[in-house]
């Protein structure tokens, strides 16, 4: 044992070498630097070149005008109902239903969106393909999620406790004073927050919502989700298509009672 | 707990103390990388489909990026050091009416172009389906790496490597790719049949195989999990921590402005650069590696 250490270290010696380590290709220094990319550098007009065409047929594609918009709508203007708002859920409910049907030969009861979902606002005035990608620049797709009576009455009481105004159609919800549940009905039903009821809704959303987005998390204890493979913008583009007018109405669809 | 890197914060040259070296003590950084080979890694990730800059009046970002500039610097970058490698970390697709309407093509035919050599999926690169991401690899002169996505039974089994390696002025460089976890932040529908698996074990295996079998002299990772969550969701700092061996993880999808790379210590008390330069193309990260043939304790100079 003793000799064959030094036998080691006599080797090591022979060599010349300073220690008996291994040497491997290994970075001795390494430098960082960080290049912001703006006007400082020339744009490579090769690359500017190749990109033009794709540019001028997204520009043409974007600028086709749909419909118009007599009156601006913005999200901002409403506290529990939005003009903007309730275009998307009609939008949705008016879009969705007849693919809805003809895939399962079902109804849709209602409608939710999320206030968040909504992207952006509508001037006054023409209303283009570009309208619809600044509304809904996801990719997001609508779903129809089958809810029990007791999910619906979870959904019910989320819209109370959140008292925004998230984008709902075929749903009425009437809020006292005091914020305590007055009346509520889903596609003409009545719905009562504390009985039990054997019946199931079908409400359309958005495949993000489904999956929990914005608290919604009565749309994961569902019985059903039916995907129509419909992006949230295409129903906005087909719908403003048909319309020769989006008009900005606020319907009292989410209320709270103002007299004592 | 013995730190075998040494972290230089100033730019006045110093001499470096080896253990018994004398023939090291006079060498001046200019001399260190004089005698040794210099790799440059440029970087990005998260462009999102921000194929052109922002408009002058953007609110955050005025006139910042686009791809006709960021070539411009590519090349400035290169005409200096030819053994340049140019890598995404993933989430190329999405954000801009580019994708909406061509579905990645231009994405992908533009980091061509720009001379890539390899990218990572990230969660976005789904959302056209895994079909489109596979379709859109027709227009890809570059790798797509992932290590920890079973693509068996997809159709980008054989199309997808778990990783690449390059040889650069006799420099072995290997890359690999990590992608986040998909059930809950993608669509079933999707990303199909794509299983994910634990990316620490993953990324044991891959480096493992990258130095023994591929003997690579520098090992680069292309992470889409993120830079750093408080909670038990692995992320790069995490990954850095629980591993060995890799030099240097380029992050993305949490879209972190890093000043500077990250250093956080790996399992054998060695500094693994983390790096992560935003979002949308505003930035290029740069970083050189001055590659020697040296004693595993040697000390490394990191100016950052």
């Amino acid at each position: 044992m003793k000799t064959q250490i030094i036998n080691i270290l006599l080797i090591c010696i022979s060599l010349g070498a300073l220690s008996c380590e291994k040497e491997y290709v290994k970075p001795v220094k390494i430098n960082y630097k960080q290049q912001a990319i703006d006007a400082n550098l020339m744009a490579d007009e090769e690359i500017e070149n190749f990109i033009a065409p794709y540019k001028s047929r997204i520009e043409g594609e974007m600028k086709k005008v749909l419909s118009y918009a007599p009156q601006s709508m913005f999200k901002s203007q409403g506290k529990y109902n939005t003009a903007i708002g309730n275009m998307m859920a009609d939008a949705v409910l008016e879009e969705a239903t007849p693919i809805f049907k003809k895939q399962q030969n079902l109804n849709i009861d209602a409608v939710l969106l999320n206030y968040g979902g909504i992207r952006a606002g509508i001037s006054k005035g023409d209303i283009s393909v570009r309208t619809a990608f600044d509304i809904m620049p996801f990719e997001n797709e609508v779903v129809v999620v089958e809810l029990t009576y007791e999910s619906v009455q979870k959904m019910i009481r989320y819209l109370m406790k959140k008292k925004i105004a998230h984008p709902i159609a075929g749903i009425q919800l009437q809020l006292n004073h005091d914020y305590t549940f007055k009346k509520a009905s889903i596609n003409g039903e009545e719905i009562k927050l504390n009985d039990q009821k054997d019946k199931h809704f079908y409400i359309a959303t958005s495949d993000y919502l489904l999956q929990g987005g914005d608290e919604m998390s009565f749309f994961e204890d569902n019985k059903n989700v039916y995907h129509l493979d419909y992006k949230l913008r295409n129903i906005l583009i087909d719908y403003f298509e048909k319309k020769e007018q989006i008009l900005a109405t606020v319907e009292k669809r989410f209320t709270v009672s103002d007299s004592f | 707990m013995k730190r075998r890197n040494f972290i230089k914060k100033t730019g006045v040259a110093s001499s470096v103390l080896g253990f018994g070296s004398f023939s090291l003590l006079n060498s001046s950084l200019t001399k260190v990388e004089e005698d040794a080979k210099q790799i440059t890694i440029l970087h990005t990730n998260d462009v999102h489909s921000h194929i052109e800059a922002f408009s002058n009046t953007h609110a955050k970002y005025p006139g910042r990026g686009g791809a006709a500039r960021r070539y411009a610097y590519i090349n400035m970058v290169k005409k200096e050091n030819p053994n340049t490698l140019i890598l995404d970390a993933g989430d190329a697709f999405q954000g801009t009416p580019y994708f909406n309407f061509y579905g990645g093509e231009l994405e992908y035919k533009l980091m061509s172009k720009m001379g890539y050599h390899a990218s990572t999926i990230g969660n976005h690169e789904f959302d056209n389906g895994i079909e489109n991401i596979a379709a859109q690899l027709a227009h890809a002169d570059f790798k797509l790496l992932n290590a920890n996505y079973n693509l068996k039974n997809t159709i980008l089994d054989g199309l997808v490597k778990p990783y690449q390696t390059y040889e650069m002025d006799g420099v072995k460089i290997g890359v690999f790719g990590l992608g986040i976890e998909l059930n809950g932040l993608v669509s079933k529908k999707l990303f199909k049949e794509t299983e994910y698996i634990d990316p620490v074990d993953v990324a044991k295996d891959t480096v493992k195989k990258l130095k023994n079998e591929e003997e690579c002299d520098l090992v680069i990772c292309l992470s889409h999990l993120g830079f750093n969550y408080s909670g038990r969701k692995i992320c790069d700092v995490k990954l850095a921590q629980q591993t060995r061996d890799i030099d240097l993880i380029i992050g993305g999808h949490t879209h972190t402005f890093l000043e500077k790379p990250s250093l956080i210590e790996n399992l054998d008390f060695k500094n693994v650069l983390v790096n992560q330069v935003g979002w949308a193309g505003l930035n290029m990260g740069r970083i050189d590696f001055y590659m020697k043939k040296e004693k595993a304790s040697k000390e490394t100079l990191i100016e950052l």
